[in-house]
């Protein structure tokens, strides 16, 4: 385990952020944050960096204990984020670099070659307040990663890019896990989920509600719902084995869904359907993070 | 470099490469400069041509006695066309003395009339050559009547004419048996220009931290920061760097302003008759009194050495104290409008301690400016008022350890605040709120 945060409780006044929160990120994983609005992810995180400390419990990292020189080892991206806006790019970029312990000569080098990566070269000597919003958040994702972090936080790492810079960020994040980063990624974007996260944890109400890998969990939520494609008019298999739930027609094809009991078993199922009809395609349908996330925040 | 210096390092030189600050910097000592030349300068050049002012006496006994200057010309005429004169007014007269009747029966006998306001000098030599008339006369009445002794009447004369000016010359006498002379007028003058100096780099870069704060939390680059440093770093690093900015433009404006009132006197030969010319010029005869060389022997008796080091003292200590609550003020709300009801409390505080240091001029150990040279609040700027008129040493020391111990205990609880404050966006705090997140881990 890289990451672990042990009973972590905060309370604000009258407001319980945080109760009991445990959580477990492996090493070189992409984990994802999930919850509503308000469940307490970015205390969660504030609380990892050390911006804010916990009333209870406790963060290990690599086992031990979080100090406060393991912050020089985090690259945190918050969700509420910014740049000053008089300062030129490289400027900021060099500052941001250098906050981060980075010497003069190093954050030089590194900024050169993120900058070229990003090939934002000639964005050096503009000021930040001329840039979009989408040029400050690269110039951010690149302050954030500078440092050559060991463990990466990204909240909403992708509000404000267009889905061409989006897609970039994304695969510079799995790049990151591959050479053996771990990332924590804090996100409404489901899809994104899917496509980068291995593991998830879901805060609900200041609760983890929700945890583990991401193919565990969206398999513990089916709904034994499968989907198939037959050449066929119609579908009017009549079985105590399966409920349809609904038939269309493309081309040629008939695409069915129906949803089987628990005890039936698949290839019982599938037999019953190969006697009638010709399948061409049939695939369990797994519920998306979208839906597993609503499933859960409802229960 | 560590984190805090690299905030220092930032904060300091961002402000001081401002197009704005480098000219403030540099055009305030010309202006401050300027300010009290001009005048001078003004008052040597204006003396030329002669105004011409035309006397109607209809005693006849008065005239005689009004001696034209080189300013003013006086000149006799009949009352006979009054109104042909009055015409003539604002063109080559300058102005109308009417004398009606004998002055020492009644002394609202005597009018002047002028197309423009009427000068203080000129006033001044009338009524004092009417005055000195009237007196004659009356004394003349006196001696006529014989009810009195010729010779006691010819010794009040001298007297009178002698004249029986009073200046008083102030001795400070300090423990170690020096007796020097000092001024009270230039002490009050020193103490003032200090207290302002100090006053206003307290309001304008105290707030210039608020600002700083509010702007780093509103572009939201706040949490970028503190996920790299502890949010006290990022806190006094921003208030020790504009302290430095104040002290930096400070250390410019004294020397600048030391090296143009160097060239402005030797430009303009400011010498005794200078000083002299605007001073009787202005009417100010009591000031005619301390001539540019005395000024300059009484400014060297002021403890310079001693007020530099208490203003340095006094401003780190006034500044970080007032810089603390400021920014408060700026971690705690996100916009403009919520800026004002917060400040308003720390503006009347600071007014308060500013007039309390203006009125401690006239009575630099009255209660007010005693009490209020230890408040911590108040005390920055009123003790710069007192130190020039020198005081206990224990006063002074009491005096800052107070201030220092206040300033140690403000940033402590600000900078806790602060660390809660900058991650709280949305709706306006109460006060409540703001004391409680000081008890936030």
């Amino acid at each position: 385990m890289y990451l672990e945060t042990q009973n972590v409780t905060k309370q604000y006044a009258a407001h319980l952020a945080l109760n009991n929160v445990s959580i477990q990120v492996p090493k070189g994983t992409v984990f994802g944050l999930l919850g509503p609005n308000g469940a307490g992810k970015t205390t969660l995180i504030r609380i990892i960096t050390r911006i804010t400390a916990p009333d209870n419990g406790e963060v290990f990292i690599n086992g031990r204990p979080f100090t406060g020189n393991d912050v020089y080892n985090i690259g945190y991206l918050p969700e509420e984020r910014g740049l000053y806006k008089k300062m030129k790019v490289g400027e900021q970029a060099m500052y941001l670099a250098r906050l981060r312990g980075l010497t003069k000569e190093n954050a030089h080098r590194e900024l050169m070659k993120w900058f070229q990566r990003f090939d934002i070269l000639d964005w050096y000597n503009r000021k930040v307040e001329e840039l979009s919003k989408g040029m400050q958040q690269k110039v951010q994702f690149i302050s954030t990663v500078i440092h050559n972090p060991d463990l990466l936080i990204f909240d909403e790492p992708f509000s404000g890019f267009d889905p061409v810079n989006a897609d970039i960020i994304k695969n510079e994040m799995l790049r990151l896990r591959d050479e053996g980063k771990t990332v924590i990624l804090s996100t409404h974007n489901m899809e994104s989920v899917e496509a980068l996260c291995d593991n998830i944890a879901l805060i609900n109400k200041a609760q983890v509600v929700l945890h583990g890998n991401v193919y565990d969990i969206r398999n513990r939520y089916k709904q034994h719902i499968f989907r198939f494609r037959i050449i066929a008019d119609d579908f009017d298999l009549q079985s105590d084995a399966f409920t349809v739930l609904s038939k269309e027609k493309y081309h040629e094809y008939l695409d069915v869904r129906i949803q089987k009991r628990m005890e039936t078993d698949n290839s019982a199922l599938v037999k019953m359907i190969l006697d009638r009809y010709n399948i061409i395609s049939f695939e369990e349908e797994l519920p998306t993070m979208n839906e597993v996330f609503i499933e859960a925040v409802k229960q | 470099m560590n984190t805090l210096g690299l905030v220092i390092e930032r904060e300091y030189t961002s402000r001081v490469k401002k197009k704005s600050f480098i000219l403030l910097t540099i055009l305030m000592p010309f202006l401050f400069v300027g300010l009290a030349f001009v005048p001078m300068w003004l008052s040597t050049i204006k003396d030329s041509g002669v105004k011409k002012i035309a006397v109607i006496d209809q005693t006849g006994l008065y005239a005689p006695d009004l001696k034209s200057s080189e300013h003013y010309q006086f000149q006799l005429v009949g009352d006979a066309d009054t109104t042909n004169y009055q015409t003539q007014l604002g063109n080559e007269l300058f102005a109308i003395l009417q004398i009606t009747g004998d002055l020492s029966k009644n002394p609202k006998a005597v009018s002047l009339t002028s197309g423009k306001q009427t000068p203080m000098d000129l006033q001044s030599q009338i009524e004092n050559t009417l005055s000195e008339k009237v007196t004659q006369q009356k004394l003349d009445e006196l001696a006529a009547s014989g009810n009195v002794d010729q010779a006691a009447i010819t010794q009040v004369r001298n007297i009178i004419e002698s004249g029986s000016h009073i200046s008083l010359s102030t001795l400070k006498w300090s423990k170690s048996g020096d007796v020097s002379e000092t001024s009270t007028t230039v002490a009050s003058i020193v103490g003032m220009t200090f207290t302002i100096l100090i006053y206003m780099f307290i309001m304008i870069y105290g707030s210039m931290v608020m600002q700083a704060v509010m702007e780093e939390k509103r572009s939201r680059i706040v949490e970028v920061m503190i996920s790299s440093m502890k949010p006290v770093n990022l806190l006094i690093g921003k208030i020790i760097a504009i302290g430095l900015v104040g002290l930096t433009q400070l250390l410019i404006w004294a020397v600048m302003v030391g090296v143009l009132f160097l060239a402005g006197s030797s430009f303009l030969g400011l010498s005794q008759e200078v000083m002299n010319a605007q001073t009787t010029a202005n009417g100010m005869e009591m000031a005619a009194d301390i001539d540019a060389a005395g000024i300059m022997s009484m400014l060297m008796t002021i403890n310079w050495v001693e007020i530099a080091v208490f203003f340095i003292v006094y401003f780190i200590g006034g500044f970080v104290l007032y810089a603390s609550i400021f920014a408060v003020i700026g971690a705690s709300v996100d916009n403009e409008q919520d800026v004002q009801q917060f400040m308003m409390p720390v503006t009347i505080l600071l007014l308060f301690a500013f007039y309390a240091g203006f009125y401690s001029v006239q009575n630099p150990d009255g209660p007010l400016a005693y009490w209020c040279s230890f408040i911590p609040f108040t005390s920055p700027i009123v003790m710069m008022v007192r130190i020039p008129f020198g005081i206990p040493f224990w006063q002074e020391l009491l005096s800052v350890a107070l201030l220092y111990g206040t300033f140690i205990l403000i940033s402590y609880l600000a900078a806790k605040i602060y660390r809660v404050g900058i991650l709280m966006y949305g709706k306006k705090p109460t006060l409540k709120e703001i004391i409680k997140w000081a008890t936030y881990k």
